[in-house]
Parts: C-alpha cells; structure tokens; sequence
C-alpha cells in the first residue's frame, strides 16, 4: 500500500490513473442515467430542478476533466516511456504530484455532492449547477449565492495545476528522453499527438485559470469582472473560457487519434498510411484550433465580420481532420485486417467520429447554427465526437494495451458484446438528438411540453443510454475478471511494431534490460529497408538503479484541497495551513536525494 | 566544495536534443506563464476606458515613481546575470553577494509595489472600486506574488550558498533561477508599458 | 448496422409530428434563409457521409484477413492520393463558404426603413416586450403583423437568456448591457412557440413564449386594446372584489395595472386577461391555472420569484375573476 502512495513509476500511476479515471467514468455515467431517465417522458420521473441542474453540470464537468483526460493520461504514463525507449518520465516525482492532485482535485468536486449540510443545506444540493461551462452572470454571487459555483471554480484551478505539471513532464520526456536513433518522424504516432496534446495544455489551461481566478474574485472579493452592475462583459468570460475551451477539444480528441493511428496499422499489417501527413495534420490542428473559439458564441452578437471570420476559420479545421480519415481508411486498405475487439473500436471510431464531424461543418455555418446552438443538436455533436470518437478511441487502447499493461488478455467474447452494445446504444441514444434539437427542444432542460413532439425521441434516446450503461457494465466485468487470470501475456500478443511490444508483459520495473538503438518507424516490423530490431536481452548486462519512490509528491499535493477547503469555509487559517503544507513540501522534494 | 546532492532529474544522463531536462521543462512553463500574463493584460486592455466611476490612470498612476521601480527591476536582472556568471567561474563570494543583491532589489520593488498600492487605496482606488482598480491590482498583483516567490527562490539559494552547498555545479538551478527572473522582469515592462505609459 | 438501425427509428418517429418549435419548417424570411443554408450543407455532409462510410466498409469486408495469405504491401502513403484529399474538402467547403457568409450579412439583424421596433428584456424567468413606437407594452405573448418587417432589440435584465422562436428565427441572446437584434417577417398569421435557450437558472426549462402573428387589422385591434386602460370591473361583480384584493395585497409590490399599482417586477398585468398563457408561456390561461399559480408559484415553476400568496379561498377566487377580467 505504502508503494502505491509514493509510486513514481510512470506504469503504476498510469494503473492509478485509469481506474481512477474509470471510476469517475462511471459516476458521470450515473449522471447521464439519471438525466436520461428524468427526459424519458415530458413531466419527468421526479427529478427536482435543482438537482437536474447539477446533474448536467457534473455529467459534463466529470467526464471532461475526470474521465476522458484522465483516461488518455493513462496511457500517456504508460505507454510513452515504452513507445520512446525510456526508463521513465523526465520527471517522475512532478508525475505523481500530477496524479494525486489529480485524485485530490475529483474528490474535491464530488465531495459537494454531499456537502450540502455543511453549509446549512440539504443533501444533493450544493454541486456545481451552472453547466460545465458556468455563464456568466448567472455564476455572480448575486444569481448563484450557494457554494455551488465556488466548489466548482476551486475544483478546476487545482485540475488545473495537475494537467499543467503533466504538460511540462510530458513535453520534456517527448523531446528529451528519446532512446538513440528516435528522431522525431520516428516517433509513433500516439507519441505524436500526445506531444501536440501537452502543448495545447500548457498554452491553453493559463487561460482558463485566469477566467477562474477572475469569476473567483467576483464571487470572494466582490471585484465586477462579470458583473455588469459594475461595469463587467459577461461576454468576456465566454471569450477565456472558449480560448481554452476549444483547444480543450483537440486534447481531448487528438490522444484517441493517436491510439487508433496505433490500433489501424498493427491489426492491418500494415504501416499508418501518410503517416507525416498525420503528424503534420496534427500540428495544423493544433494551431488553427486557437482561431476558431468564437463558433461557440455565434448567437452572442459578435457582428457579421466576427462571424464570418470564425466561420471561415472553423470550416478549415475540417480540412486536416477530415484528411486523417482517410489516412486510416488508407491504412486499412490492402490490409490483413483481424477483427480483434481493439480494431472493432478503431473502426467504430471512423464510422462514428465522421457523423460527429459533419454535424460539426454545420455549426460551423454561424447562421444555421443560430438554430442548432444551446440545443439537443449540439449534445448530438458532442456526444458523436467526444462518446464516438474520444472514448471510443480510449477503449481501443484498452484493449490494445491491457496485456501490455497488466500481463493478462480481456475476453474478447466479452469485449465483441461490449463493442456492438456500445456503438448501438450510443447511435439509439444521440442520433435521435439531432431532430429533438432541431424540432425546438433545447439543452440543460429537466422538463419539456409534451405538444414539442419530442417525446419519441427522448424515447429512443434513454433507452440507448440505458444500453450503452449496460455496455459498460459488462466492460468493468470484463476488467475485473482478468484479475483472476494468470499473468501469462506474451510480449507482443498482437504483433505491434512499436518499441512497447520490445518487452515483457508488464514490463519489468525498469522498462528495457537494455535501452534500444532504432533505425526505423517500426522497429519490430520487417520494413523495406530494415530487419526486426535484434530482441533485447532477457537481463540486464549490470544492475539498473531504480528510484525508491517519495512521499513529497502526495503529500505536497494535500495542500492544494487544504487551501480550497479554506476558501469554501471562509476560514483563512485553513487556506494558510494549506499553503504551507504545498510550500513545505516542495522545499522537502526539491531537497530529497532523487535519483533516476 | 563538493555536491551534496546527488544529480536529479534527467540532466545526469544524455538528452536526446543536448539540453538540460530542468531547463527545458522551465522554458515550457515560461511559454504557459506568457499565456496567463497574456490574458490577464488583455483583460486589462478590454476594460481599459470602461470604468463607470474614478479614480481613473491619469488622475492617479504616477509615472516616475514607476520608472524608478523599473530601473530597480531592471538593475536586479543585471545582479542576476553577475550571479550566474560568478558561481559559474566557480566565485560563491561574489555569487553569494550578487544573490542577496538582486534578492534585495527584489524586496525594494515589492516594498515600492507595497507603498504604491496603499497610496492608491487612500486615494480611493480599491479592488472593487471599478473596472480599472480591479484589473490593475489583479495584474500588477499577479506579478508581485511572482516577484516575491522569485525573492525567496533566491534567497533560499542565497542561504544554500552560505552553508557551502552551492557551487558550480549547481550553475544549472542558478541558469533556472535566472530565467524566472528574468521573464518576471520582461513581463513588468509591458505591464509597465500598457499600464502606465500607454494611457 | 446500429447507425442504420438508429437512423430507421428516427426516420419512422420522425413521419410524426406536428412539430410546433421546429426550425425545419420556417415560417419567415430569416429562418427561411437559415433552412436553406442548412439544407444545402445537409446534403454535402450526407453525401461526404455516404463516401466515408462506403470506403470504410469496403475496406473492412474486402479486406479481411484470409489464413495463408501473402502479407499486405507496406504503402506507406501516396502523394498525389493526400493532394487529392485534401484539396476536394476543402473546394466543398468553399462551397458551403460562400452561401454562409451571403447569410450572415444578410440576417444581421439590420432593420430596413419602417421595420416594427420590439424591445426585449429578459427576466428570470419570463419575457417583457416594450414597443417604443407605439407606447405599449407586453408580456410573454409577443404580438407582431404579418409580412411586416419586426426587429427586436433585446437585452437582459438579469442573467443570459436567448430568445428563440425555431419557426420564425434563428436565435440570439440577451446580455445585460447589451443589445442584441434580431429581424424577420413573418410569412404567415398563426401562433408560433418559442423558448430561452441560454442556461438561466431554475426555471430555464419553463421560460417559454409565443408569437402571435396577425394580419394588420387585427394587430391594430390589438394595440388598441393595449393601449387601452384596464377594463373596470363591473360594480358588485367578483372581479370589483378582487380588485381590492388586489389593491390590499402584495401583488402591488411586483405587477403593473395601469392606474391600480406600479410594481415592476413581475410582467404587467393590465391585459393579462387577453393573453392565451401565463407564467412565462407555460401554463393555459385558466380559472384553475391561474388558481394556481398565485396561491404556489414556486412549487409550479421551481424557483420563481412570486412567493406564494396566503390568500383565502375566497380572496383568491375573486382576484382571479379579476385579472381574468383585465381583458
């Protein structure tokens, strides 16, 4: 137990993450279950407004910042180090500090599930309930006087800090801990778009964490940033949240594609068709996806030139996207394709993410999108691109990886039931919400007029959800189940070419006996001009030191929900005790003895 | 004068691009910290002229009281550079004495910063006093608490200095240091700049 | 197959209707000009759809691994293939370009000379219009001519709303400080629905309103009566008590009746008796409703600022045979 606290072995906070992050995924499931049910019919099942209210604002909160990122930091941990030829990360002690803040920062927020009686109110009644995006100037102290709003700034600023640390780390170890002969257009292609993946991070959460810290005066200190009382645009806060928010997007679709640009080539036999048009679609991507972030405020009233301009911006972002698609499809093309459980999730990517895209070049149309925006049609977007594409992509990296990671095989019985259960639900359930958006009904309602018309596909859309939680339910069985497997994976059980298929299943502690030398993009793949990389020798030539692990990094990270804790109590003394739990612990971790 | 601490982090082994992982990993997070400088600025610049009651800059920015808080920066960065260069050379009398000299200027612009914010206040400007107090304290405080954590980075390695366990090999965490300082420095010219020269 | 499956059911729940609030079935120039936009990139998106997926599944039927099989060709990619796909998207998309920005000129909320002038303000959780050309106010129910250019200027008195009526226009949002337009002209008469459409709070989901399009003789009617003062209530009818009810009661402190009270925080409610709904579009307007609705608003519409009103039975009927009187 005492390892797994003060673990900064990237694999085992890679394990860390993802059942934390499963964990989490379950619970914003929950939330779509219970909003689902409520939406079956017009007069609802007796959810309250108040707590429909928290219900979206936690659905979508938690399965943005504690899911699906999560989810993909997962495989950041680790699957890098191996894809690189690395023992570990650049810094693996800021590594594990990412993750318990991350951990610390989860609870934080779904501890307001049940706070409510610490502050004098019922239970289930003081989550975030403003939407995971929280418009101003309903989030003023005036319109949501609750700490509602104050659990849900405080919960994002300490995310934050994590996703940042983790930038940095992943940033370096991409660019400086590469084994020899891994030039950059040698790099795999998940490694790719993860490095694009931190860069958005690092640029795009100062954003957000300025419009935090900004709403937080407003609401703690009683400045007017948002406030027009006092002067304040309630527009600007839409403008720094969708500075980050859409660059948030591409770091939640940009890992996935990166799995399945890993998925499509190994179970082909095939190499990533155009795989530096890949890359480099990737790196376009992530450029233009700072010039498009106004698309999500075409009924704002930014004038016909805004418009326009953002229009245009958005319509070209489809170029390098769609210019991916059929890169996979080319790599498909002329394959030996074996329809392992990983590939069905691949596939069902392209088949899914496309629907996603193309509702996508509609809103990018500012004028139809006055009719789309703020309604089910939208949730019908999202939910194409961020359920068929992101997660979609993760569970192909679960299946493609889970030997890697743990040494045993998912059933892939349980994995083909889990496959079409899941991409039948999530079709049931958001395909009918294109036509509910268009025929009047709009988002983050608990109630609608049942003269809308809609109810039918309110219908269809709980019973796919009910499905797709049925699916899930049979992936955690399938999860747990190989727990009593014996760990018997082979090395390389698919035939992957990367250098992570090099090793034993799990890897030993220290990742490679010997640290490779590459010579090509698919070291383990017979190639035109290369052999298979010689295989690596079963021990190490001499004893390969191995960090002991620190307490500094959790500990440290205490401080963090100590000082949140401070503030949502009005108790300053907590806020200080807090801050000296984090500056007392970074002097002691940036004095311990730390050896890589 | 020997290591006392085991070489950390990455920099003890070769790095595929040549350059020290630290090192690195600070010119990441510079590029993350120009972004939240970014905004906040830009903040400023949208509420620039939007206050609906006084005091407003003109009646109450003082520029050359400024200019010389700025020189002072700008004549810590210069200490700074000493710095490095002294403990480079493997000189910890000077490198001692140049830390406690950019520290102290340090301390000499936050007490600057300190006695201009409270003139302010007593002139009417507070935090929530309009549009222009709010983001001009949120900026310019934003930056003093990152002066103030540089003070301490650098009187922390000042007091490591004294008990003898700084030396050139330990020249990297002065480089680091140096660069925070340094961007610190830049970013309150052009607050300096849009703030109180540009009205 | 599941998307097959799921586009079949749609399709088939689909051939129902009628659908009240769809933005499918315009009803003015400006949503007209929007189902058009949309219809044309609708059919781009369904062919590039139909394209996509065909390739997908020829790819995974023809290419299915066979036992014994050489192994696959290591391409590694095609330049000409990348050109190619990259450069028809992309004409598509100018395709799509052109009319959108046509579009947006064209729907930007500019007012042609004569143009009927509404204000909006939005309210948590209810909808105030002022026209100020012709000194009248309303309430939830906006009334407009027909094939008569209409713009509204909206803003917000509180939080963000968004005013959206899918038959008659695209919508745009009401931010305090601000004043956002919309312009249209409504084709046809009729009673179109519409609902906010920006987050507000408790009640977002019951902040509803109509638009009552009428040919001009009956707009007129209309705006004479609103011009009109309250109707007095017969001498020793029910109504003529609940006017003192009223008078005596809280309703003051929140609702207008012209030459009665002044309160301006709820709608006004000198014609409340024409309107067809209340409580922000939600409910019919009826005897038992409007019962209702003054003795527990909050526990109809969950946080609505009208606290419920401890009237006696019998109060209580008469002030509703009163404002149902305010005709």
């Amino acid at each position: 137990m005492k390892s797994w606290l003060t673990t900064t072995d990237h694999k085992r906070i890679g394990l860390l993450y993802f059942w934390t992050a499963f964990g989490f995924f379950l619970m914003g499931g929950t939330e779509a279950l219970v909003i689902r049910a409520q939406l079956v019919r017009p007069e609802g099942i007796g959810v309250s407004a108040e707590t429909f209210n928290q219900l979206f604002t936690m659905h979508g909160t938690t399965m943005v910042f504690l899911a699906l990122m999560p989810l993909s930091a997962a495989f950041f941990n680790f699957i890098i180090p191996l894809q690189i030829g690395a023992r570990d990360v650049a810094f693996p002690r800021l590594n594990a500090f990412s993750y318990w803040v991350f951990l610390l920062g989860g609870l934080l927020l779904n501890a307001s599930f049940i706070a409510g009686p610490l502050f004098g109110a019922d239970r289930l009644s003081v989550a975030p309930d403003a939407g995971w995006f929280a418009y101003a100037n309903l989030t003023s102290r005036q319109f949501s006087a609750g700490p509602n709003v104050d659990f849900w700034l405080l919960g994002l600023q300490i995310l934050g800090i994590a996703s940042l640390a983790a930038g940095f780390n992943f940033i370096v170890t991409i660019l400086n801990m590469r084994a020899p002969g891994m030039r950059m257009l040698r790099l795999p292609p998940f490694t790719w778009m993860t490095l694009i993946t931190q860069f958005l991070v690092i640029t795009a959460f100062p954003v957000i964490t300025v419009a935090l810290v900004l709403l937080m005066f407003d609401r703690f200190f009683g400045t007017h940033f948002f406030v027009p009382a006092g002067g304040g645009d309630p527009i600007l806060w839409q403008h720094l949240f969708w500075m980050f928010g859409h660059p948030e997007v591409y770091i939640l679709i940009l890992p996935a594609m990166g799995i399945i640009s890993e998925v499509l080539p190994t179970f082909s036999r095939k190499p990533l068709f155009g795989y530096t048009v890949v890359v480099y679609s990737g790196v376009v991507i992530a450029f233009l996806g700072w010039s498009v972030w106004a698309h999500h405020m075409f009924s704002t009233g930014l004038g016909p030139i805004a418009d326009s301009v953002f229009a245009g911006t958005t319509m070209l972002i489809a170029i390098p996207t769609g210019v991916k698609i059929f890169n996979w499809i080319g790599t498909l093309w002329g394959g030996q394709l074996r329809f392992t459980t990983a590939l069905l999730f691949a596939v069902g990517f392209i088949a899914m993410f496309i629907i996603g895209g193309l509702s996508g070049v509609t809103h990018a149309a500012a004028p139809a999108d006055l009719q789309q925006t703020d309604t089910y049609y939208v949730v019908a977007h999202i939910h194409y691109v961020l359920f068929g594409g992101t997660i979609l992509g993760l569970f192909a990296g679960i299946y493609y990886w889970w030997p890697k990671m743990t040494g045993r095989m998912l059933s892939e019985t349980l994995g083909r039931w889990h496959f079409w259960l899941t991409v039948i639900g999530m079709n049931l359930a958001f395909f009918p919400m294109h036509l509910s958006g268009l025929f009047g009904m709009p988002r983050r309602i608990y109630t609608y007029s049942a003269d809308l018309g809609v109810t039918r596909f309110n219908q269809l859309s709980t019973a796919g959800a009910f499905i797709i939680g049925i699916a899930t339910l049979i992936f955690f069985w399938n999860l747990l189940s190989t727990r009593r497997r014996p760990i018997n994976a082979p090395h390389n059980p698919w035939g992957g070419a990367t250098l992570e298929w090099a090793i034993p299943s799990p890897p030993p502690v220290y990742n490679f006996t010997v640290i490779p030398t590459v010579a090509s993009r698919l070291p383990l793949w017979q190639t035109e001009r290369h052999a298979p990389m010689e295989p690596l020798p079963e021990r190490p030539p001499a004893p390969i030191h191995v960090p002991e692990g620190s307490w500094w990094p959790m500990i440290t990270a205490l401080g963090l929900p100590l000082m949140a804790i401070g503030a949502l109590s009005r108790l300053l003394p907590i806020v200080l005790v807090g801050a000296a739990v984090v500056i007392v612990g970074i002097y002691r971790w940036a004095y311990e003895p730390f050896e890589m | 004068m020997t290591h006392s601490r085991p070489p950390s982090g990455a920099h003890a082994h070769r790095t595929s691009m040549g350059l020290d992982s630290r090192k690195m990993a600070f010119w990441a997070f510079i590029g993350s910290e120009c972004l939240l400088f970014g905004s906040l600025i830009s903040t400023y610049l949208v509420y620039k002229g939007r206050s609906l009651v006084g005091p407003y800059p003109h009646e109450i920015l003082n520029i050359p009281f400024t200019s010389f808080s700025t020189f002072d920066l700008l004549m810590s960065s210069l200490a700074m550079v000493l710095a490095l260069a002294a403990v480079q050379r493997g000189d910890m009398k000077q490198g001692k004495l140049w830390l406690l000299v950019t520290a102290l200027l340090g301390l000499v612009f936050l007490g600057g910063q300190f006695w201009e914010f409270s003139h302010f206040v007593r002139e009417g400007l507070g935090l929530t006093t309009n549009l222009f107090g709010s983001t001009f304290y949120v900026l310019t405080g934003t930056h003093g608490a990152h002066v103030t954590v540089g003070v301490i980075w650098l009187l922390t390695l000042w007091v490591q200095a004294l008990r003898g366990k700084l030396g050139p090999g330990q020249a990297i965490t002065v480089e680091i240091t140096g660069l925070y300082w340094h961007f610190v420095d830049v970013v309150w010219i052009v607050i300096f700049t849009v703030v109180y020269l540009i009205q | 197959m599941p998307l097959l499956l799921a586009v079949v059911l749609v399709v088939l729940t689909a051939c129902g209707g009628p659908f009240p609030q769809s933005a499918l079935a315009p009803r003015s120039d400006f949503s007209t000009s929007l189902d058009h936009l949309f219809t044309n990139i609708f059919w781009w998106a369904v062919v590039v759809f139909l394209i996509v997926e065909a390739l997908l599944l020829y790819a995974i039927a023809r290419y299915r691994a066979r036992p014994g099989a050489a192994a696959p060709k290591p391409v590694h990619g095609h330049t000409a293939l990348e050109i190619g796909w990259t450069l028809a998207p992309a004409l598509i998309l100018v395709f799509i370009a052109v009319p959108t920005m046509r579009t947006i000129f064209e729907t930007a909320g500019n007012a042609p000379e004569g143009a009927l002038r509404v204000e909006v303000i939005g309210h948590q959780w209810w909808w105030e219009y002022r026209y100020p050309t012709l000194g009248i106010g309303a309430a939830n129910e906006l009334h407009v001519p027909v094939r008569t250019p209409v713009q509204l200027e909206m803003t917000s008195a509180d939080v963000i709303h968004s005013f959206w009526v899918p038959r008659l226009a695209g919508k745009r949002d009401l931010i305090q400080g601000r004043i956002n337009r919309i312009e249209f002209s409504a084709d046809s008469t009729g009673e179109y629905r519409g609902q906010c459409a920006e987050f507000c709070g408790a009640s977002h989901a019951n902040m509803r309103l109509r638009v009552v399009v009428q040919l001009d003789t009956a707009f007129q009617a209309w705006v004479d009566r609103q011009r009109a003062g309250p109707t007095a209530p017969a001498k020793g009818s029910p109504a003529e008590l609940g006017q003192q009810v009223f008078r005596r009661s809280a309703c003051i402190g929140c609702h207008t009746i012209v030459g009665i009270s002044q309160g301006k925080v709820g709608p006004e409610l000198t014609h409340v008796g024409s309107r067809a709904t209340i409580a922000g579009a939600l409910f019919p307007n009826t005897t038992d409703m409007l019962r209702r609705w003054i003795m527990n608003a909050p526990s109809l519409k969950p946080g609505a600022l009208m606290p419920p009103q401890g009237l006696s039975a019998a109060d209580l009927d008469a002030v509703v045979a009163y404002l149902q009187s305010l005709k």
